[in-house]
């Protein structure tokens, strides 16, 4: 396929991205290109040009300070399935990053531009709700904080206004008792997740002090399930209590479920339930 | 419009102008007439443009030429540098391609994966080719020319 | 030579060239003046055009031509069918290289734009403005008889597009006193072939000789030659067809496509070479699809499992045109083959071809005979399930006994040589079938679900007898011919009509003339696929090239080497009779030190200073081959899949063929071909297939939607052979390239219904995706 006429700006800072953004209206960001370009070829986006953020080097980087680690948007997707401080402080990421697409994607695919996609069946957005990781966002007016739960408004759609650059990634560095593991249903052709799972447990003895879970692939977006949460805080974390627990899923979904021919919506539901229940069962290991 | 590039690629420097949605693997094939990247698809599933940028492979149908700017490219016409690449002496040796389409794009992935995991297992050979389709081979000859292409390299890549 | 060369796996020669990014595939393919077409294609399943409006298009910067439907009238004829099966009232519809009036698929030619770069073609296609009404659709073949569907072509009433019938022995008989009777309604779902390279053509046009060169993607580039004459009416000596490296084709390259002659068309309009890629969303839309049957099964036994009848009516999809082999597979190669391996005396069998506003259908690696075999195989075990009998015992017990020179089968054919049940013995020997059923039992016991699939099968390849072509409608020979070339330095060229694509003939044929000849294989290069310079030949499918090429090759070499005696005896001054040939080397028997090699043989010849009284210089055969039989593969394959009830998924985790090709001349080459076609018969069995809407779109539009097997979704596949020779070929070959996806796609199947048996669950359309797996298991059959 090939794409439309479009032009193209490569910024030098993140101030001049923005600038640009503001100085050509439907501009839209670039950096790997691995969601814009393939709906490029398809003629499927509307952009009139590109800002390339792609050499922005304030952009780039895994830095760990204060309990809290810090992705730049520009990170790949390999580079977080391979850092040594993800593994540490938040190895959920490195183990969704590993499934995500495959080794070319994942060599030019970054962090920034998977979330602003928000493709409905990226694993990232699911593990980053079930963090509680926060979007850094640099706009006109300055930088602001947006939760990953306020980030994600639907399918395909974010909290970024026009002239908005994400720019870095902040992911609370696991505690003492956390074990936090990713389950991914891939659909067979795209690699996209058919559903993904993602839990984060804490325990203290042999109970469940808190927890964290989000489903993602067959919500609009990523979805944090307040009653599985809610039925495995202050429980044991044996099988039966994991089960009962993903068995609370569909409680947290709604009604606006994606499905297509490989995989209905009702279908996915059920999965939901079945990869719920596995993310918890390997997070729950890790917790010891 | 228009934007002035300049790449290298398998060791020699271009400078060209491109419209800004020229992709990499057509600049390479139609502007470079470096046709050993294929195209197979248009959803960056089959791997069969695989070419290495900057040390790591990619697909160059997903890449905009501008975006090459600065960069350094090895495509398969770059990797027999004194005779045969052992990944391409091992396919040769084992059969590990039919038709030869997803060829270029599969050595260059499997050098993507040997340069990541030295001495893979047979599984592990099958999730490292997982971005690249043959529709010739059913891939038993793939996995193993990629382990004796292992066993030659040393764990070297 | 010090290597053995014949049955040896020796390394490619065709290889070098591909690992180093020097092949040329035509879509590398640059000419000085060359222009670029993109073609607008129908987004309507069923509609009639009301207007065209070219002119924005046309207007545009770097756009060189538009073309529409109106502009080929009288320069393009329609394109034809050519396989007009005999007593079967084929319906030969007009199909337009470019819809005039009516579109009829998702993908029909509507408009080409020629311009000077692709992405300028692709802009000016936005800006033909097409205005369309919508016609009423069908894409379900068995939907498309019923009263009251859409009619896609007046003079095809019902959108019967043929009607056939294979009989033999008394089916109505057999079922009426069967002890036994099991039925299926089985439904072989649509196929994209996906050969990673999409279809291409260049065409060049030189106006002053009114010469047209077509490099195309093609995999018989003498059949697209004959075709295009038809077309275009151009005389056949003025077109020069060239198939160099074409990247996989599995049948969907041997039809002569509306796009080619389009894009002749477009060169010969504009008078400069002229070059069309297709994008993969393209090819699943434009390029032709496989299978799309229902069939509705049943199969005649006796109490004790002896199989006495089968009985099929078919509904096979044809899509909205007749594309070139169509009407021959659903048909020739499958109804034919309804006996499979076993000793059935009594078949019936209905096929009806129905147009559809689909793609259109034709030959797709295996073409007919996975359908066939998915069809007695799956039956086989439903009659298993209802004795209660292994599956395997049941085999056996219907088995045609080894045979070595012709076995009578009661569809009328006659299979060359087999012995079945010694392939069977072996993959039995190789999976250990008893352990294997008893660590089933004992996983089960633990409630892990593995399931086990055993397949017996016989194929028909090889095509193939031209009078038997003649006698089914097909509108050519099926003969091979081969040109062997010695120069004068003893090296050597053989040209063939046949036209690899990946089969590996360029090593195999140079093998043949290794073994033959004496010559090293090193000197000897196989050139193929260029109708100007390669002899007559039918091209590369159907598991024929070395079956009949390869054949036709074996004698030309056979030619060289009593001529080559009859050289020998002059230069020796011996009588050609007293001449013995051995490894390259004639010599006086008796007297080996008196011998000429053929190195000097071929110089005297080529200097043709002393040659015997009255014989031609040169050294040079011309070999025409006509086989006088089809050849007949068989073997055995198991698969066995493990399944989790909790989501459906299946693992294919093992996979064992045991094949018999007959005389294998290079066994690496034919393991190869076997794990290909393992393979792509695995896919359609758990994930591939072609999804239509209510509305005739495709929803599997792209390799996003249409899962194709990747290296992570497969095992190794393990592949063991006997080798029964065949009785008519002169180096005792059959054929090798369909076999793997033959057996597979039921071997698969069965092992997972294996595995669903306690479940209860008995009756699944494929692919068996996860979902429908796991519906099965929770409610029960997939409803």
């Amino acid at each position: 396929m090939y794409a439309a006429q479009i032009d193209y700006h490569r910024a030098c800072s993140l101030q001049e991205a923005i600038a640009l953004l503001q100085e050509h209206e439907g501009a839209k960001i670039i950096a790997g290109g691995h969601s814009l370009i393939p709906l490029l070829r398809f003629r499927l986006s509307d952009a009139s040009s590109l800002i390339d953020i792609g050499r922005l080097d304030e952009l780039k980087g895994i830095s760990r300070s204060n309990g809290c680690v810090s992705i730049g948007a520009l990170t790949t997707h390999a580079e977080l399935a391979s850092s040594d401080v993800l593994k540490d402080a938040c190895p959920i990421i490195p183990e969704a990053a590993a499934v995500i697409g495959d080794p070319q994607v994942r060599n030019r695919g970054t962090v920034g531009g998977n979330l602003a996609h928000a493709d409905p069946g990226s694993d990232l957005p699911t593990v980053l709700v079930a963090l509680g990781a926060e979007f850094r966002v640099a706009g006109p007016s300055g930088d602001r904080l947006v939760a990953a739960a306020d980030f994600f408004q639907g399918l395909m759609s974010t909290a970024l206004g026009n002239d908005d650059v994400l720019t870095s990634v902040e992911v609370p560095a696991a505690q003492a008792g956390q074990g936090m593991a990713y389950a991914k249903y891939i659909h067979p052709a795209s690699r996209y997740a058919v559903v993904g799972a993602a839990a984060v447990l804490t325990a203290s003895g042999d109970t469940c002090s808190a927890a964290r879970v989000a489903v993602g692939g067959l919500t609009p977006s990523a979805t944090r399930a307040p009653s599985v949460e809610c039925s495995l805080t202050g429980n044991g974390l044996g099988e039966k209590a994991q089960a009962e627990a993903a068995s609370q899923v569909a409680n947290d979904l709604g009604d606006d479920l994606l499905g297509d021919i490989s995989a209905s919506a009702g279908y996915r539901l059920k999965m939901a339930e079945v990869y719920v229940g596995r993310a918890v069962a390997a997070a729950a290991a890790r917790t010891a | 419009m228009k934007v002035p590039i300049e790449v290298t690629v398998n060791g020699r420097q271009y400078r060209h102008e491109v419209e800004p949605r020229l992709l990499l693997v057509d600049y390479l094939r139609d502007t470079l007439d470096l046709t050993g990247a294929k195209i197979g698809c248009d959803t960056s599933q089959c791997g069969s443009c695989t070419v290495e940028m900057n040390g790591t492979a990619m697909k160059s149908c997903t890449c905009l030429a501008v975006q090459a700017d600065g960069s350094t490219i090895t495509t398969i016409e770059g990797l027999a540098v004194d005779g045969l690449h052992p990944i391409q002496e091992a396919f040769w040796n084992k059969h590990g391609l039919q038709c030869g389409f997803c060829t270029p794009g599969m050595i260059m992935a499997a050098k993507e994966l040997l340069r990541n995991n030295p001495s893979p297992s047979p599984d592990e050979v099958r999730h490292g080719l997982e971005g690249n389709i043959c529709r010739c081979t059913g891939y038993t000859n793939i996995v193993k020319a990629v382990q004796e292409a292992a066993a030659v390299m040393g764990g070297a890549s | 030579m010090t290597t053995r060369i014949f049955s040896s796996g020796i390394r490619r020669r065709e290889d070098p060239r591909l690992i180093t990014g020097q092949a040329s595939y035509t879509a590398d393919i640059k000419l000085p003046g060359m222009t670029h077409a993109a073609i607008l294609r129908s987004p309507h399943a069923h509609a009639r055009i009301k207007s065209i409006d070219a002119s924005a298009a046309a207007g545009r910067d770097g756009v060189v031509a538009v073309f529409t439907g109106a502009d080929t009238e009288g320069a393009l004829n329609g394109i034809p069918c050519a396989w007009q099966v005999p007593n079967s009232d084929v319906k030969a519809v007009d199909h337009p290289p470019i819809a005039k009036d009516v579109v009829r698929y998702v993908g029909d030619a509507v408009a080409v734009v020629v311009a000077e770069s692709r992405y300028v073609a692709e802009d000016a296609l936005e800006h033909v403005d097409v205005e369309y009404e919508p016609l009423s659709s069908v894409t379900d073949p068995k939907k498309a008889t019923a009263d009251g569907a859409p009619q896609l072509h007046e003079d095809a009433p019902g959108n019967q597009a043929f009607h056939w019938t294979v009989s033999g022995g008394d089916a109505g008989a057999a079922f009426s006193e069967a002890d036994v009777v099991v039925k299926d309604r089985i439904v072989h779902q649509r196929l994209i072939p996906n050969a990673m390279e999409p279809r291409a053509a260049v065409a060049q046009w030189v106006g002053s000789t009114q010469d047209l060169t077509l490099w195309s993607t093609s995999q018989n580039p003498h059949i697209a030659r004959f075709l295009m004459s038809v077309v275009t009416d151009l005389p056949e000596h003025r077109i020069r067809v060239i198939a160099q490296e074409v990247g996989g084709g599995f049948g969907s390259k041997i039809p002569f496509y509306a796009d080619e002659a389009i894009i002749a068309f477009c060169a010969m309009r504009t008078g400069g070479p002229v070059k069309w890629v297709e994008t993969r969303s393209e090819n699943y839309q434009a390029t032709i699809h496989g299978r799309d049957h229902i069939e509705e099964v049943e199969l005649a036994a006796t109490r004790d499992g002896k199989i006495t009848g089968v009985r099929a009516a078919v509904w096979a999809g044809m899509g909205a045109y007749l594309s070139t082999a169509s009407t021959g597979i659903p048909t020739i190669l499958h109804g034919l083959m309804y006996a499979g391996p076993y000793d059935i005396p009594n078949v019936h069998g209905d096929v009806y071809g129905v147009f559809t506003n689909a793609t259109p259908v034709d030959a797709y690696r295996g073409a007919g005979r996975p359908e066939a075999t998915f069809l007695v195989e799956r039956m086989v075990n439903l009659l298993a399930d209802k004795l209660g009998m292994d599956p395997v015992e049941l085999r056996r017990k219907n088995l045609i006994p080894a045979f070595e020179n012709g076995h009578d089968v009661s569809t009328g054919l006659t299979y060359d040589s087999g012995d079945y049940e010694k392939a069977l013995d072996m993959l039995m020997d190789s999976i250990a079938y008893q352990d294997l059923r008893r660590d089933q039992a004992a996983a089960r016991s633990e409630g892990k679900h593995v399931g086990i699939g055993v397949t017996t099968y016989v194929e028909i390849c090889g095509l193939g007898p031209s009078q038997v072509a003649g006698a089914v409608g097909f509108g050519g020979g099926l003969w091979e011919s081969a040109i062997i070339r010695f120069h004068p330095t003893g090296k050597v060229n053989v040209m063939t009509g046949a036209s690899p694509h990946g089969q590996g003939e360029e090593t195999t044929f140079a093998q043949v003339v290794s073994h033959e000849l004496g010559v090293d294989v090193d000197d000897i290069e196989v050139l193929h696929g260029d109708t100007d310079t390669s002899p007559m030949g039918w091209g590369t499918y159907g598991s024929r090239t070395t079956a009949v090429a390869g054949a036709a090759v074996a004698l030309g070499a056979r030619k060289l080497k009593e001529k080559g005696k009859a050289i020998a005896a002059h230069l020796l001054e011996a009588a050609v009779e007293d001449i013995e040939y051995d490894d390259g080397n004639f010599f006086v028997k008796g007297s080996p030190d008196q011998s000429k090699t053929i190195d000097d043989i071929a110089l005297m010849a080529n200097v043709a200073w002393n040659l015997p009284e009255g014989m031609e210089p040169g050294f040079e055969s011309t070999t025409f081959y006509d086989p006088p039989n089809f050849a007949y593969p068989f073997g055995a394959h198991a698969a066995v899949v493990e399944l989790d009830p909790d989501t459906g998924q299946i693992s294919l985790t093992r996979y064992v063929a045991v094949d018999d090709c007959g005389t294998q001349i290079n066994p690496m080459i034919i393991e190869g071909q076997v794990h290909g076609g393992v393979v792509q018969g695995a896919g359609p069995a758990l994930w591939e297939g072609a999804v239509y809407d209510d509305g005739g779109q495709l929803i599997t539009g792209s390799m996003m939607d249409y899962a194709l097997p990747r290296a992570d979704m497969v095992p190794e596949i393990e592949t063991m052979s006997t080798d029964t020779p065949s009785p008519d070929h002169p180096l005792g070959v059959k054929g090798i390239g369909e076999t793997g996806t033959i057996a597979s796609t039921v071997t698969v199947y069965n092992a997972v219904m294996d595995a669903l048996k306690p479940f209860g669950v008995d009756k699944l359309d494929m692919p068996l995706t996860p979902e429908r797996v796991w519906r099965a298991i929770h409610h029960g059959n997939g409803s």
